[in-house]
């Protein structure tokens, strides 16, 4: 797709260049430096929740409530409003319409409106820290009827707060999520057939298209349970007696809301990891100096893992008192996801042989990456076969999990992927040095606190609890271990304040970058200008003559060709050209 | 290099740790070695993957590290390798989805001369009934729950008369003999969780769950709710206890009918203050924590509190007077009973409903021996026949 040249004016103001800008490089600015600063808060509740775990009653202010809560707002803050939102509003806005090779998105005033929304959902889930009562302490699955009722913090005010921001962050994402598809599908440029998409693309793609599907049960669910709660309808509540007390609710069913969360909770798994799939397929590829080994294969099983993700949802309820039959398919299903799955990590590790590896910090965190992502794989394997997660289920065994599998795992891609395209979006480098440190400590000391954290769920220790005291089963070692693990967790979490120094450093004081400095083959490395103008490609769009990965290909003067390059013996930008780009 | 070394000495530790580690599953005491034993097999087929997948990029980044003049090799696909690769991991999926799905089969197949208990969960403790003479459980309903009838019975349903209601949150169960647990809940989600027996459950409002195993080994063992529940979810606590089948069955003998429970209860012999402040105690939620049977919840019991000798947090100790309890009810932190953390709230009451609350507290008994014991009391004597009572539905 072209655009005329004048819907392309470049703003002038200030105020329409960095604020109000309709441009998806400021948008995904705006939206990585909100996710990181929210993102943050996340971090911190983590420690206090951790605070409390490892050395429990030594810090008077943590108290039962104030755990639940922190437990809560954690969750919701990393999974929704950090992970979503960096992966799709940052990485999908800053890379779809450079690496396609187009001029922007396709509905830029959408895309604004897209960030704006998400500020305001940030904004509605941060007042709940100051409304009476404190944030909704729920779980972040915010399971009713509890999250509406008496006996759990936070549920005059921070529940409801909680839920309009949820419900106001779904508006956000669902602009975006159009955006991103309808760019992908519209406006590539010429030549960028699906198949030589980078996978990068391939991974953001199909998670927006997850989103698409998945977040309207969370928006459902979200309004259901505010008129619950508001209005005294009884979605979610049957007969209830509470605190002594008689509700007036009566025939809901508290298995349907988790039904609803699920089938948004499981693909949300996907919508965070895919992106990071396709980050990482890219990097190793990149800095590999090779060719991402079963392109077809890899984008089969993005589009297998999407599609399937969303038949595996009720192996989060295993043990909630459905229908015990139900175990059997979704079991079955689960397990399946494990194939295209496994592809990905041979794949991932199969490019790595034969290559000629560079091991920048990118490429160490794309390791790093596939390693915790591999542990937090096959324990998900023991949770998906139902009768093994029914001991598992709600112990320290599914915390270290999901955090291996959704947490570190992502934030390794996403490390990777801003140490990776930093000199692209700022002109400069970030710091090496620091950028290893900040590896080192990352990957070392999320795999000491989770690794370990499985034995404890193994040992019986469940999760949600703000206290173990008393417990005879468990050990005092236990609370050792504990101890430990909060002595990592602290580590690593001051350590990204080191990232955070690099990354605002380096932006005025780091080495300037070339417009190409890893030497890679996708379309947003061969801009005219770096960083890129408004507009991205100057007079002319970009023509692609090859796939993505033409790295160290026999014969070529330099061990990459970038898509722009034409093949040798026919004329650019002809059909026969195009025809013979194919690998 | 260094991150060769590195991935290689995770992988040793890993492996090493997983052998030395002090943390494991406790001893079994249920039927359910099946379950372990699909672990096992779980964790063979995935630590292999796990040391090979991480051996082979500790391996592929020491051989193929970047040296000056090094080329990568170009080879877009290989049909081949991925082929066998897809099968190999569909077999290893196959092997570990198999075993689990036929011991989940065996999990869902109640076995006929299941003996039915039922757990009830409540914001924050557990209790249970068990089938009377006509092995029928009464219907049950979140309308009937009242104090003197916490389970919800329907006191018109003559299949209810004669169950067993378990005073307190301990549960006996005969060593080897099947047990189907009904699960039962009227305020939020709670799940019944014994780890030494490996299964458990969410218990529903609005609906009834289940599971079964059989008891193998003796002994007391932990309940723990395993869901979310409220800021006491962490201390929701019951025990199951296994015994032999005599013990079992003198225990049982003992346990008072509902129906008893029912008429005990008519007879109240309140007077007017206790009477109003047993109603505040229901409405204003204090009895979420506090229990009127001697049981401990979040907070102290209130059963035999009155006039009684308690040890303070800072370690003095306290007589229980109506003085000191009416202070406790206003400034509820201000001094604590060890044992017992600082959240209760500060409830806004009224000079008379404090001195009310107090009046009933002190019907609940002075101190006496018998009331802190664990022991099963006969039907007539159980703490909840002291209790004041509204027989019929409210």
């Amino acid at each position: 797709m072209t655009h005329d040249a004048d819907t392309h004016h470049e703003p002038s103001s200030f105020w329409t260049r960095y604020v109000w800008s309709q441009d998806h490089k400021v948008i995904a600015i705006q939206y990585t430096l909100t996710a990181i600063a929210i993102g943050l808060v996340g971090l911190v509740l983590s420690n206090l929740m951790r605070l409390q775990l490892g050395f429990p009653g030594r810090f008077d202010f943590i108290d039962a409530a104030a755990y639940y809560q922190y437990v809560t707002m954690h969750g919701m803050i990393m999974v929704i409003y950090l992970l979503t939102a960096l992966l799709l509003g940052g990485f999908g806005n800053y890379l779809i319409p450079l690496m396609v090779g187009a001029r922007d998105m396709v509905f830029p005033y959408l895309n604004m409106l897209s960030f704006w929304v998400y500020l305001l959902a940030v904004l509605v889930l941060v007042a709940s820290f100051f409304v009476p009562g404190g944030p909704t302490g729920a779980g972040w699955t915010l399971y009713p009827p509890q999250a509406i009722l008496p006996g759990t913090p936070g549920t005059d005010w921070g529940i409801v707060l909680m839920l309009a921001s949820l419900v106001i962050f779904i508006v956000a994402a669902t602009m975006g999520g159009l955006n991103y598809v309808t760019t992908v599908l519209q406006a590539r440029t010429r030549g960028m057939t699906l198949m030589r998409m980078p996978l990068t693309v391939w991974g953001i793609f199909t998670a927006s298209v997850l989103a698409l599907l998945a977040f309207p049960a969370l928006f459902v669910a979200g309004m259901m349970m505010l008129l619950d709660k508001l209005a005294g309808t009884s979605f979610f509540m049957p007969a209830i007696v509470s605190m002594g007390r008689e509700l007036g609710h009566e025939g809901g069913s508290p298995l349907l809301f988790q039904h609803l969360f699920w089938f948004f909770g499981h693909p949300e798994v996907y919508i965070v990891a895919l992106p990071a799939f396709g980050i990482v397929s890219d990097l190793i590829s990149t800095h590999a100096r090779k060719n991402i080994f079963g392109y077809r294969m890899m984008v089969w099983a993005i589009v297998a893992i999407g599609g399937l993700s969303f038949v595996v949802w009720a192996h989060h309820m295993y043990v909630s008192g459905m229908n015990p039959y139900f175990g059997y398919f979704f079991a079955t299903t689960t397990l399946i996801i494990a194939v295209p799955t496994a592809i990905k990590v041979y794949n991932w590790v199969l490019t790595l042989w034969r290559g000629n590896i560079h091991l920048t910090v990118p490429m160490l965190f794309a390791i790093g990456f596939i390693c915790s992502f591999v542990l937090g794989g096959i324990t998900g394997l023991f949770l998906g076969n139902v009768s093994v997660d029914i001991p598992l289920s709600d112990t320290y065994f599914v915390v270290a999990h999901f955090h291996m599998v959704m947490g570190v795992a992502p934030i390794l891609a996403i490390f990777g992927g801003i140490y990776h395209w930093y000199p692209k979006v700022t002109g400069r480098m970030l710091d090496e040095r620091l950028g290893r440190l900040h590896f080192w400590v990352t990957f070392l000391g999320t795999y000491a606190i989770y690794f370990p954290m499985h034995y404890l769920g193994f040992l019986g220790m469940p999760r949600r609890y703000y206290s173990f005291e008393d417990y005879a089963f468990i050990p005092d070692s236990a609370q050792d271990l504990n101890a430990f693990i909060t002595v990592c967790a602290l580590v690593v979490a001051a350590f990204q304040f080191l990232f955070l120094f690099n990354l605002v450093w380096s932006a005025f004081r780091g080495k300037p970058a070339e417009s190409n400095p890893w030497g890679a083959t996708t379309l947003e490395w061969q801009t005219p200008e770096t960083p890129p103008r408004h507009g991205n490609w100057g007079e002319a769009l970009p023509v692609v003559h090859r796939w993505a990965y033409d790295y160290s290909v026999p014969g070529a003067k330099r061990d990459f060709i970038p898509q722009t390059e034409p093949h040798e013996g026919a004329p650019p930008g002809t059909d026969e050209a195009l025809a013979e780009a194919r690998p | 290099m260094v991150l060769a070394v590195a991935l290689i000495l995770v992988t040793v530790a890993s492996v090493l740790f997983h052998f030395l580690s002090p943390w494991w599953f406790t001893p079994l005491a249920s039927n359910w070695k099946l379950i372990d034993d699909t672990i096992l097999i779980t964790l063979v087929i995935t630590g292999g993957v796990f040391v090979a997948v991480n051996l082979f990029i500790a391996w592929a980044l020491i051989r193929y590290r970047h040296r000056p003049g090094r080329r990568a090799t170009y080879e877009p696909e290989n049909k081949k390798l991925e082929g066998w690769l897809t099968i190999g991991t569909s077999l290893g999926i196959i092997a570990m989805l198999a075993p689990g799905l036929y011991v989940y089969t065996q999990m869902i197949r109640v076995p006929e001369d299941a003996i039915v208990v039922e757990a009830v969960g409540q914001q924050w403790q557990w209790r249970f009934r068990l089938p009377g003479e006509d092995g029928r459980l009464g219907r049950t309903g979140a309308a009937f729950v009242s104090l003197d009838n916490p389970l919800g019975l329907d006191p018109d349903d003559p299949d209810g008369h004669d169950d067993l209601i378990v005073p307190g949150p301990d549960l006996v169960l005969p060593l080897d003999r099947p047990v189907l647990v009904l699960l039962r809940a009227h305020d939020v989600l709670h799940n019944f969780y014994v780890p030494q027996f490996r299964v458990k459950m969410d218990l529903v409002p609005g609906l009834v769950s289940r599971f079964w195993f059989t008891p193998t080994a003796t002994g007391r063992f932990e309940i723990l709710c395993a869901e979310l529940c409220g800021v006491g979810h962490w201390n929701m606590r019951g025990h199951v206890e296994v015994v032999d089948k005599s013990a079992y069955r003198e225990w049982r003998a003992a346990l008072p009918t509902f129906g008893a429970v029912l008429a005990a209860a008519a007879d109240d012999g309140l007077d007017e203050a206790a009477r109003r402040g047993r109603e505040l105690a229901r409405e204003r939620g204090c009895l979420a924590c506090h229990t009127l049977d001697g049981a401990a919840g979040i907070g102290p019991t209130w059963q035999g509190l009155y006039g009684a000798e308690r040890p303070l947090a800072d370690g003095r100790s306290v007589r229980a007077d109506a003085d000191y309890l009416a202070e406790a009810i206003r400034d509820p932190n201000a001094t604590l009973v060890a044992g017992f953390p600082a959240i209760m709230p500060r409830v806004d009451l009224s000079e008379a409903e404090v001195d009310a609350l107090v009046a009933f507290i002190r019907s609940l008994g002075a101190p006496t021996a018998e009331a802190q014991g664990a022991d099963p009391m006969p039907p007539g004597d159980a703490p909840a026949a002291n209790e004041a009572a509204h027989g019929a539905p409210r």
